[in-house]
């Protein structure tokens, strides 16, 4: 059975750089190839890369040649990493290393510790390509700044109803500010304080923070599972592991009740907040009952093509609660082995006993065959990366691009979470029954 | 120097033809050099250094256009980052083009750990005949990778049992990212393999102009400009590589001639193609701008033999457009640029700024071709450095932000014309208007030069959005270099190998 990757949805572990980016004023030094970066970016982010205060150009990188596949390029970091400090403007630099490094072997960690008494703090994360996906980078690279960067600095005390939120990964989740924002909100609403590291202007200073905190919410199916079990190893903060990225009411409201049972809130006041955000948004859905089903196009069943985070979220939401029936949801990050059966167990806890049949596959072609040889009862709503397009028109069925590649919306800040979040979707989904003939 | 299509594996640009990617000094320095032979100009490496590109993304982007092949990339997951780049873009101008693109696949052998070890040849082998029985692509390309280069996976031994299997060409594309710090390199990696796997001898000749650019025209409808100007003089355009079918490749030998909207992209096509099989490689100015466009027409209809009828059409346009490009140049003139683009295009751009009548500031190019394959000297280049009115600072960078940044700060010029993505922010983000000149058309004939004139001058007269975000954001550069000479960080010559 030959190994293939066909209409890829990921990238290799050196997409991580997105997650460091993602951290304000965090500089990645990319020792690898002068390709690898730009590569990376014009994938996951779009056409440029995502800009903000850095943009891929902007990344340090030694840009190796065969020079350094002879010889090495230990020197060359050296230099790279010196002159990284005097130019630019950065709180937290961390080296990534590509496959060409790796495999010439460059003692990196060695040449990184040179600069352990600089002022400003530099850690390093082996990304070759061949040895992960952009998810597993992403999870190494936070588990090197606990280790390399929180575990040396002198503890402080942990701050009451301090929360520290993890999940959404930046670039590779297209909605991850508007994502991790609207988790923020939620979170603050049940009066805890959260904090999150990714975005705009929470950097070190809320990096710094991580340690103090109460406990971690970590909401995703499996990234980020190795961080919370290593923030408890080290720093003995309890974590909440919910898997389900929550959209629309029945949802957000679980995850409120769970989040503040978890924190050890008066329940009777987390039911006041529940109360208030379900009556608004079943206001909103009362009035438009009839275009959810007075219409001769719009889709009863439903399957989804990416990843483990969107494909949970997305079922919950239309099952628990629009009414929807699943199909065969099919999840395309790379999930590695060890962790499938804890997915696939979350696709089998909807209302009603409903469950839902899950595959792993990185295989495009196999995935749109299946969903061809399935049955809709009428036109399949499609919900999946811009690959699925095609198959949706080709099946006369209803299509959502939620997860890379995208390219096909502009998304600057919304998100599809929260009860404002399960409200976007609906309107994402139902825009398609004024697109076509009723 | 000529192209010889019996190589295996074709060189950098470094090597065949001495391009460059550090310099810092004066279009004056270009001149002494040309007379020097092309000696005099030496490459300068760099003590720090940002994320460039890499020869891949352009030859495996450049022949994911081709509607009917297929590519199988032989890496780890990220080298196929291309995939999930070019996707949906080519898709979109087959629909427009009403194109069938259903052949079309980019498949990957995700490479893994155990594979740097053991190698997996026989995967790569699998995952082409699976990747030709899924699509059935007219002809497979073979993406090396860093890592498949590393470990000395051998793509030519795999070839021959492979074609008789599929039936079809199966071309190695060796685009290892760490050969050439140019990723131009990709695009002729690229038009090596078209010319060595795909085009056949000529049978007969025909009418059909081969033009090798980046899109098919189809922004703001130029084909139909394109084609008009074609028509005056009875040829017709094969749009390359971008949409174009392996059978329209087949025949580019049968060809009048082969032109192209950028020689830094182009020439290698051009030229195998001239000294292979005879068709004539048009070495005109690229058509953008008035003086471009005309020495482009002209030199196209001397091939064709239909001089006549381009002046009849050259006369005509320039009656209608030229005095409307008048009235917008009195306003343009006096006004200060900086451009940054690829060598072909850069050198372009500031002669059409030349003839708007604005003054260039710096001009800098992401490398340096001081020859192309036939041994011939850049035409812009040539042009440029006899007909500029002043000496101005001229710099080679491949995409290193800090540089530029550096050089803008001082310069603040009117106004930063660029070409790459991911440039133009960085100019407003300090108050100066930017425009990505992302169309290689945008400049095209009288019409294309009129309406680039205009873009200008409202964007020099509207600077709100560059000097709102300007107020709103920071450089991610310490005072410390900002400060500098821009070439603060070059290595000492005598540290450049």
């Amino acid at each position: 059975m030959s190994k293939i990757l066909d209409e890829p949805r990921y990238v290799c572990a050196l997409g991580a750089m997105q997650t460091v980016q993602a951290i304000n004023r965090a500089i990645p030094i990319i020792h690898a190839g002068p390709g690898c970066a730009s590569k990376l970016a014009g994938s996951i982010a779009g056409t440029t890369g995502d800009s903000g205060y850095l943009n891929p150009q902007t990344y340090p990188c030694t840009n190796i040649g065969q020079n350094e596949v002879v010889f090495g390029g230990e020197d060359k970091l050296r230099n790279i990493i010196e002159n990284s400090l005097k130019v630019m403007d950065g709180d937290l630099f961390v080296v990534l290393s590509g496959c060409t490094v790796e495999i010439v072997g460059d003692d990196i960690d060695q040449v990184v510790s040179e600069f352990q008494n600089e002022e400003k703090p530099v850690i390093s994360v082996a990304t070759a390509g061949f040895k992960g996906t952009n998810l597993q980078g992403h999870e190494w690279v936070i588990n090197e700044i606990i280790n390399q960067y929180l575990s040396r600095k002198p503890q402080k005390e942990v701050i009451k109803g301090l929360v520290n939120i993890w999940g959404p990964v930046p670039s590779y989740d297209p909605f991850w500010l508007g994502n991790i924002r609207e988790l923020e909100n939620l979170v603050r609403e049940l009066g805890l304080t959260p904090n999150s590291i990714f975005g705009e202007f929470r950097g070190l200073e809320n990096v710094d923070k991580v340690p103090q905190a109460e406990f971690n919410l970590l909401v995703s199916p499996w990234i980020g599972l190795e961080n919370v079990k290593l923030l408890k190893e080290k720093f003995d903060t309890p974590y909440l592991h919910y898997p389900t990225l929550p959209i629309g009411a029945h949802e957000t409201s679980a995850f409120l009740r769970a989040v503040g049972d978890f924190a050890g809130l008066d329940k009777k006041q987390i039911e006041l907040i529940v109360d208030k955000h379900e009556k608004e948004y079943y206001y909103y859905l009362e009035r438009s009952v009839d275009i959810f089903f007075e219409n001769r196009t719009a889709s009863k069943k439903f399957t989804t093509v990416t990843t483990a985070a969107n494909a949970l979220a997305v079922s919950k939401f239309l099952v628990n609660d629009l009414g929807l029936m699943p199909n065969t949801q099919f999840i395309t990050e790379g999930v590695p082995e060890e962790y499938e059966e804890l997915v696939s167990g979350y696709f089998k806890e909807f209302n009603y006993g409903i469950q839902a049949n899950v595959v792993f596959s990185t295989d495009g072609y196999k995935i749109h065959a299946q969903i061809e040889k399935e049955d809709f009862a009428g036109a399949p709503l499609i919900i999946g990366s811009i690959f699925e397009k095609k198959l949706a028109r080709k099946l006369d069925g209803n299509f959502v691009c939620i997860s890379v590649p995208i390219k096909e919306k502009v998304i600057l800040h919304s998100s599809y979470v929260g009860y404002h979040g399960g409200l976007k979707l609906l309107e994402d989904i139902f825009t398609s029954v004024y697109q076509s003939f009723n | 120097m000529a192209i010889n299509l019996n190589n295996k594996v074709l060189e950098s640009r470094e090597s065949r033809l001495g391009s460059i990617t550090g310099f810092s000094g004066s279009l004056s320095d270009l001149k002494e050099d040309f007379a020097c032979g092309g000696g005099c100009v030496e490459n300068k490496g760099r003590c720090f250094s940002q994320a460039s590109s890499c020869p891949s993304n352009c030859a495996l982007g450049q022949l994911s256009g081709i509607n009917d092949a297929a590519i199988v990339q032989h890496g780890p997951s990220g080298c196929a980052a291309t995939a999930i780049g070019i996707s949906s873009n080519y898709d979109l101008l087959a629909n427009a083009l009403g194109r069938d693109r259903s052949h079309f696949a980019y498949t990957c052998t995700d490479m893994t750990e155990a594979d740097t070890v053991f190698g997996s040849i026989d995967n790569l082998k699998e995952v082409v005949i699976e990747t030709y029985n899924r699509y059935h692509p007219k002809v497979i390309f073979l993406g090396a990778s860093c890592v498949s280069g590393i470990i000395g996976e051998d793509l030519e031994g795999i070839l021959e049992d492979l074609e008789k299997k599929i039936g079809i060409p199966v071309a190695p594309i060796h685009c290892e990212g760490f050969k050439s710090q140019i990723w131009a390199t990709g695009f002729d990696l690229a038009q090596h393999a078209i010319l060595k796997y795909i085009v056949k001898p000529p049978k007969k000749k025909s009418n059909k102009v081969n033009i090798y650019g980046f899109t098919q025209g189809l922004s703001w409808n130029t084909r139909s400009d394109i084609k008009r100007m074609f028509d005056a003089i009875g040829v017709e355009p094969t749009y390359l590589p971008a949409s174009a079918t392996v059978e329209e490749l087949e025949h580019l030998s049968e060809a009048v001639a082969t032109v192209t909207t950028c020689s830094t992209l182009g020439s290698y096509l051009g030229i195998g193609l001239e000294s292979t099989y005879g068709v004539p490689f048009v070495r005109a100015l690229p058509p953008h701008g008035i003086i471009g466009f005309e020495d482009y027409a002209r030199q196209l209809a001397k091939v064709v033999g239909k001089e006549a009828e381009m002046e009849a059409y050259i006369k005509q346009e320039r009656e209608y457009y030229l005095p409307k490009l008048e009235k917008v140049k009195e306003q343009l003139r006096g006004k200060r640029a900086v451009i940054a683009m690829g060598p072909g295009f850069g050198t372009n751009y500031a002669r059409i700024l030349q003839e708007f009548g604005l003054e260039i500031q710096h001009l800098l190019a992401w490398h340096l071709d001081k020859q192309y394959d036939d041994g011939n000297k850049p035409a812009a280049l040539k042009h440029l450095i006899k007909t500029s009115p002043n000496n101005f600072n001229y710099s080679v960078n491949d995409l290193q932000n800090y540089e530029f940044m550096n050089i803008l700060n001082k310069a603040k010029p009117d106004v930063f014309v660029s070409r790459h993505p991911g440039s133009t922010v960085w100019a407003m983000k300090i108050g100066i208007p930017a425009y990505c000149v992302y169309d290689e058309y945008n400049s095209f004939g009288y019409k294309g030069t009129l309406r680039f004139a205009q873009t200008l001058l409202d964007i020099i007269t509207n600077r709100s959005f560059a000097e709102n975000l300007s107020k709103h954001v920071s450089l991610p550069y310490s005072k410390w270099w900002m400060q500098q000479k821009y070439d603060a960080l070059y290595e000492i010559a005598e540290q450049v190998v």
